[in-house]
């Protein structure tokens, strides 16, 4: 599972660079011919396709990321990841527009409710594993849901809208469309390569030696349960990130983001891309808000449409879109 | 290996259905000589407001197109299912707007939704038609000199139910009320018109939204309070199991009147007379009203699918007219260049069309016409398919809706 390499738990620095010649930064050589192509696609996409679509695929893309850091590194199945999400985006919504902060600081105000969100629910979550852990991380996830049903600053079920995208570090106006297309394609690239040196250190090479046989990894004398609570917790933080530059993306901040369906879209994103694959969770956004914008003319053949194709990921390829490939290649991806 | 090519091949397959199937509505725009007016129907094709909206709405909106005729410019409809996500809205009306050429955005059910879209709609200068949002803010606090609200807002729903109920003899009120802002809302508005006409609120209680599926502790507190009518300030789900379980203790019988402060004659129809006989509700269209809403509902019924237009959908037949006339006399070409000037010669027009006979619109962008307050027959009352309402009381258009000076929109101040 782990990327050529021999691994070690107690991973020294350079075994990131040690197993493969070719590898740079942690990257084999195919990770970094996939990782041109989705450079090449993020600089050429806003100038064939639509800016806004893309800036929500991005975001998408980043939330699933962060999903994918636990469940595919850790193997902890959370299902209220939309809280996390959906409360970057309120704070983020709230500081832009009540306060009237600038984007950057917003972001980033954004992303730390959701860390200590995360804090105080992984705290509580990582207790327990399988079914315990997804229905205790759902169950807290309602609550913020409810939370934000009845909370006056969010504005209820009209949510916070037309909250302005401002001018970040008080200079750039990101009122045109490119301009913010940039910003998010930074924070994308950011949370992304955030993930990938994540799993590469040796903290990464620890979460996957817990993810693969628990009892032993606290037989080395790792303690699990403050490993399991840093990764809950980080991937909270980008959860937030993604929510929040959603946010301003959009202008709007609603119920939608912290709906437990959204709990699920992200599960669903992250098994179609690649369970456990660097770049899977991106394809699989990618598929599913592809599908969710350009199908919308279908009416309700979209959601039919989503289901199938949630069927044959299972039935077919389970390894993932991006798995599969890389199966057929015979390369990590 | 066999069986993994096999399984490469069907992902191939799928991954190449995939972009065909997103590539077919692109075939579908033809190139046409002249202007081309383009309209958004953005709406909700596979959730709660199917019913209400969705392709009945569509069809509504098609039928003004055919209704109008040829002006020397040509009309085309373009359809997107918002799925009830604000940013997926948001998200369809940018492209169109950006992309695609459309002028007008009409429908948009969910408040969230709408609020979104007449955002996006001003940011853009085009025109927003709303038909089906609930919300009053879209012609008070958040409205825009782009956006025109039709049919219905919690207001005048409040008003028409909660104010010509008491005329009719319901003077005392208990309500059920979902807890979060929306119930509130309806609530206090309602219970203030309620106090206006003279009547009295004996108590109500609020039920946790959303998922509330058990109400009978809630009736049995309402009955408790002899009150003459229930309030059901909630929707949806909420109001249809809410009104299921009275008609399963017998609440109407024993002369208890139901006023839900938010229904559709689709709701009635999905519930069953025998279930939904003796609420009280109110609309600003029925299709059995008059000569002219028999007329436009006979022209549109054979496209609906066995549905027929709630006031919602219907009110986007009366929108997309007005918006063709308008264009036809401004001239399509200059129709397009700005939706505010648009919007604000829509203001200027008086309105004329079947559904909603003769109105007009504020300049807050509220059209305001008759709000109609019905009973639902019983059984043996109704004569044919769809002959479901009769009406109680009529709430005349200047009464119906909120004071221009009480709204608090921008646009009034100046």
């Amino acid at each position: 599972m782990a990327s050529g390499s021999v691994t070690s738990p107690s991973g020294v620095p350079a075994t990131a660079a040690a197993g493969h010649s070719m590898s740079i930064l942690g990257y084999s050589g195919p990770q970094l011919a996939a990782l041109a192509v989705l450079l090449a696609l993020i600089a050429v996409g806003p100038f064939v396709l639509y800016p806004v679509f893309l800036m929500k695929l991005l975001c998408f893309a980043l939330f699933a990321c962060a999903f994918n850091l636990l469940i595919g590194y850790v193997g902890l199945l959370s299902f209220g990841h939309a809280a996390y999400f959906g409360m970057g985006s309120y704070i983020a919504g709230y500081c832009a527009k009540q306060l009237g902060l600038t984007p950057e600081i917003s972001i980033l105000a954004g992303t730390l409710v959701a860390t200590l969100l995360g804090v105080a629910f992984g705290w509580l979550a990582i207790r327990r594993q399988g079914i315990y852990f997804a229905m205790i991380t759902m169950g807290l996830a309602q609550m913020v849901y409810f939370f934000c049903v009845q909370a006056p600053f969010t504005g209820g079920e009209d949510g916070i809208q037309a909250i302005p995208r401002g001018r970040l570090f008080g200079i750039f106006d990101l009122a045109p469309d490119m301009h913010m297309y940039w910003l998010t394609a930074a924070v994308f690239l950011i949370g992304f390569f955030l993930v990938h040196r994540i799993v590469h250190s040796p903290f990464g090479q620890v979460m996957k030696a817990i993810r693969e046989n628990e009892p032993r990894a606290v037989s080395l004398g790792y303690r699990a349960d403050d490993y399991k609570l840093l990764a809950f917790v980080l991937s909270t933080a980008l959860a937030g990130l993604a929510g929040a530059t959603k946010s301003l993306v959009f202008g709007i901040a609603t119920l939608t983001d912290v709906y437990w369906a959204m709990s699920g879209e992200v599960v669903l994103m992250t098994l179609l891309g690649g369970l456990g694959t660097i770049f899977g969770p991106v394809v699989g956004a990618a598929v599913i808000i592809t599908m969710e914008n350009y199908l919308a003319e279908f009416g309700a053949w979209v959601t039919v449409i989503q289901g199938v194709i949630f069927c044959l990921a299972v039935l077919l390829f389970r390894r993932g879109i991006v798995g599969e490939i890389g199966r057929f290649l015979k390369v990590q991806l | 290996m066999t069986l993994d090519r096999r399984s490469l091949i069907r992902t191939a397959a799928l991954a190449a259905a995939v972009p065909a199937l997103g590539a077919l509505p692109s075939g579908r725009a033809r190139a046409q000589a002249g202007t081309t007016l383009k309209i958004g129907v953005l709406t909700d094709m596979s959730g709660t407001y199917r019913d209400i909206s969705g392709p009945t709405s569509v069809a509504c909106v098609r039928q003004a197109v055919q209704d109008f005729g040829s002006h020397g410019f040509n009309v085309e409809v373009l359809t997107g299912d918002h799925q009830n996500k604000p940013d997926v809205g948001s998200n369809i009306a940018r492209q169109w707007f950006d992309r695609d050429g459309v002028d007008v955005v009409v429908d948009v059910p969910t408040s969230s939704v709408g609020l979104a879209i007449a955002g996006v709609a001003r940011e853009k200068n085009k025109v927003c038609l709303n038909s089906t949002s609930a919300t009053s803010d879209l012609t008070g606090s958040a409205c825009t000199p782009n956006t025109i609200h039709v049919t219905y807002d919690t207001y005048m729903l409040a008003r028409s139910t909660g104010g010509a109920m008491v005329k009719a003899g319901g003077d005392t009120w208990f309500f059920i009320t979902a807890d979060y802002a929306f119930g509130h809302a309806l609530e206090r508005d309602t219970t203030r018109f309620v106090q206006a006409a003279g009547g009295r609120v004996v108590g109500s209680v609020k039920h946790p939204f959303p998922g509330t599926t058990d109400f009978s502790s809630f009736l049995v507190q309402a009955q408790a309070s002899r009150a003459k009518v229930i309030g059901l300030a909630n929707a949806g789900v909420d109001t249809v199991n809410a009104v299921k379980q009275a008609a399963e203790f017998g609440v109407t019988r024993r002369g208890t009147k139901i006023a839900v402060l938010l229904m559709f004659i689709n709701d009635v129809h999905g519930l069953g007379l025998r279930t939904a006989q003796g609420l009280v509700c109110t609309e600003t269209f029925y299709w059995d009203l008059n000569d002219r809403t028999r007329a436009f509902t006979s022209r549109v019924k054979d496209k609906l699918n066995n549905n027929y237009p709630a006031m919602s959908s219907a009110g986007n037949y009366a929108s997309v007219l007005h918006y063709l006339k308008v264009a036809a006399e401004m001239g399509a070409d200059k129709a397009k260049v700005s939706g505010a000037e648009t919007v604000s010669r829509m203001k200027a027009m008086p309105t004329d069309d079947d559904v909603f006979g003769q109105g007009r619109i504020r300049e807050d962008g509220r059209w305001v016409h008759p709000a109609y307050l019905f009973e639902v027959k019983k059984p043996e009352e109704s004569k044919g398919p769809w002959d479901y309402y009769k009406l109680l009381q009529t709430t005349a258009a200047d009464e119906a809706f909120r004071p221009l000076s009480e709204g608090g929109c921008p646009l009034v101040r100046g």
